[in-house]
């Protein structure tokens, strides 16, 4: 009867742990979606991602083709679109044509594959390496914490931007050095992020109990750790994504991250900026998109911090 | 107390300024390229670039010159810019004060508008005030400052520009316009060289500050027109911040017993709100605060070049581009010291906001 009882008991306990551990993820979707902002955010997000996976499709023209000899367009004309009054006879270019004389819609549409791989790439090369470094000096401490910390100490001292223009220039401009840079100097962050939770998690009873059973400094850190630690990492990741964006636009504005003919938002804007007076629609629309593009990934940070913060349950 | 805690950080700083020297060190020498080519052109000979070389002392061991350049920054010289061929101390007298105007005009419009809003947006929780207030500050946080700067120039000094609030896109004074600094006006008898000369023309370069000096007021209302754009541009990102910020720290406040306590009593609304509320919200608001910093040196390169101001941000991604050695470790130097500096500044008013910091 008592062994029954128990039993019972232990089914229960087993479903209604299974129960919440379903629901904890389900509760989370559910916060996330019940903000207006983040579905804003994911909405938008999601329709980049078609865009840019589309942009062959998309886009009416080559990005790169330069239009002279091919359709009667004036270099710098401003946007014509057939459905508010622009001449039928006129061919159609609902952003403009740009100081090379190419279709400005078309680069733009080009241009979200650009900004989402600088935003996902350098995010993803910025937390792997700012979790080994953050988990190695929150789990050891010490010296090798110590060290680790004070190098992300004087990344912290420079203002990013000036520090990505110096690797850059050690480098040699161009969008992969652009990127490097920008990931180097956002590794402080995760880092920081990482080991303040290491340092939280790394004496609770089941990290003691995996040690206990021989597990491995690697194994405790990478499969029974990090797992555990890995919500303030995405709503870092995600604000991340969104920095990224802005900064490697910064670099190409000024000429060190993308180079010409490549269709990307900053460098579309820094190479049209001195005919703001003259083409306004050349500076507007790619300031326009990045502009977008970041302010999705804010609102989904925000979002997913707000869902994920059991502070606010 | 204070003074201990104060040491301590002082101390701690330590490592971190050896660190920055280290790195500026290792970044100008690693930037590729020669920069006897860089600065004599391409078609310098060999014999004339070795003598380049060695006069500028290229030629000794990394370590040799470390050791030459910390001696050097110790005596406060940071050596001399090749392409201007003038002392970086000179010409961080003469660009420095563009961008500390134009820094401190965008942080004061930043607080000025985004403390208030936030406060607003707190206590009309959930009203269109609040509504509209947020999505303002979400899409300001995402803006690109060169953007920003440029559509401004456009309305402001195109759209607008037959009316009373044009406002001129480039430059830091009108053309013709009377900078006399103050130590002339006041006739001043300052030595030619010599920290107290760099000091007066420093404060003499700060156009409103001179223009106050010198009761200027056509300087001054000509240097304010000039920098309502760039201070706009630069500061909008820590605005929308700050706001953000301020509104979630009051909500949090507002929540608390004491609050209603302070209401049952009778304390006034308005006294609540400024007194036992802000005050326990601006902890976090100074963190905000702290780390926008960042965002406006970093931002003051890309603001200076879209409105035309020479200042640090201009020349020194000018000197990076040209492999100026000297202007790239003398800048970027005084530019992470000064926001080490700013840094500790946020950490020690941290403890006047709340003492347990200090305690702990």
């Amino acid at each position: 009867m008592t062994n029954q009882t128990t039993s019972t008991v232990a089914t229960l306990d087993a479903e209604a742990i299974s129960l919440e551990s379903v629901s904890l993820w389900r509760i989370t979707w559910r916060r996330l979606f019940r903000r207006k902002s983040s579905v804003v955010g994911l909405g938008i997000i999601v329709a980049l991602l078609l865009i840019a996976i589309a942009a062959p499709w998309i886009a009416p023209y080559d990005p790169l083709q330069v239009l002279i000899g091919i359709e009667d367009v004036k270099i710098r004309q401003a946007p014509c679109i057939h459905m508010l009054g622009c001449p039928q006879d006129q061919p159609q270019h609902i952003m403009g044509i740009d100081g090379n004389v190419r279709d400005q819609f078309s680069r733009l549409i080009f241009g979200t594959r650009v900004s989402l791989f600088v935003g996902f790439s350098t995010v993803t090369f910025a937390i792997v390496i700012g979790t080994i470094l953050g988990a190695l000096g929150g789990y050891f401490g010490g010296w090798i914490d110590n060290v680790i910390m004070r190098v992300m100490d004087v990344l912290l001292a420079f203002p990013s931007l000036l520090l990505a223009i110096a690797i850059v220039t050690v480098l040699g401009p161009g969008l992969i050095n652009a990127l490097l840079a920008i990931g180097i100097v956002s590794i402080p962050a995760y880092a920081r992020v990482v080991r303040g939770s290491v340092l939280s998690v790394r004496e609770m009873e089941y990290v003691s109990a995996s040690r206990a059973l021989g597990g491995g400094t690697f194994h405790i850190l990478f499969v029974r750790i990090l797992p555990n630690i890995l919500t303030p990492l995405i709503v870092q990741g995600t604000l991340g994504i969104a920095t990224a964006i802005l900064d490697a636009a910064a670099l190409s504005f000024l000429g060190l991250g993308a180079q010409p003919p490549t269709p990307e938002w900053g460098s579309m804007l820094g190479s049209e900026r001195n005919q703001i007076f003259t083409a306004p629609h050349l500076v507007f629309f790619p300031g326009f998109a990045i502009m977008l593009t970041v302010l999705a990934f804010n609102l989904l940070g925000d979002g997913l911090r707000d869902a994920l913060d059991p502070r606010l349950k | 107390m204070m003074l201990q805690y104060i040491l301590r950080r002082l101390l701690a700083a330590i490592p971190v300024l050896f660190g920055i020297l280290l790195v500026t060190f290792a970044l100008a020498r690693l930037i590729p390229g020669d920069p006897c080519r860089a600065m004599l052109g391409e078609k310098a000979t060999q014999a004339t670039c070795d003598r380049f070389i060695r006069e500028k002392g290229l030629d000794k061991p990394i370590p040799e010159q470390f050791a030459i350049y910390m001696q050097d920054i110790a005596r406060g010289d940071f050596g001399n810019s090749m392409r201007f061929n003038q002392p970086v101390t000179r010409l961080l007298i003469e660009r420095l004060p563009t961008t500390v105007e134009l820094s401190f005009s965008a942080l004061l419009v930043s607080m000025v508008v985004g403390i208030p809003l936030g406060i607003l947006s707190a206590i009309r929780h959930n009203s269109w005030v609040d509504v509209v207030t947020m999505v303002w500050a979400n899409t300001g946080v995402s803006m690109p400052v060169f953007w920003l700067g440029l559509m401004l120039a456009y309305v402001f000094s195109l759209l607008l520009r037959d009316t009373v609030l044009w406002l001129p896109p480039s430059g830091r004074v009108s053309a013709g316009m009377d900078t006399t600094a103050f130590y002339i006006a006041w006739k001043l008898t300052l030595p030619e060289t010599g920290i107290l000369r760099g000091i007066a023309e420093f404060i003499g370069r700060l156009n409103i500050l001179n223009a106050l000096l010198t009761t200027n007021w056509d300087l001054l209302r000509d240097s304010i027109r000039h920098l309502i754009l760039p201070a706009l541009a630069l500061g909008t990102i820590p605005m929308a911040l700050i706001a953000r910020m301020t509104r979630s720290a009051m909500l949090e406040v507002l929540g608390q017993d004491y609050i209603r306590t302070a209401r049952a009593k009778g304390v006034r609304y308005n006294k609540v709100i400024l007194k036992h509320a802000f005050r326990n919200a601006l902890l976090p608001i100074s963190t905000v605060l702290g780390l926008s910093l960042g965002t406006l040196l970093g931002g003051a390169v890309l603001t200076e070049t879209i409105f035309g101001l020479s200042g640090v941000g201009r020349i020194l991604y000018e000197a990076i581009t040209a492999r100026d050695y000297a202007i790239v470790q003398g800048f970027t130097v005084v530019i992470a010291v000064f926001f080490v500096v700013l840094n500790l500044i946020v950490d020690i008013a941290y403890t006047y906001i709340d003492p347990r910091i200090r305690l702990n």
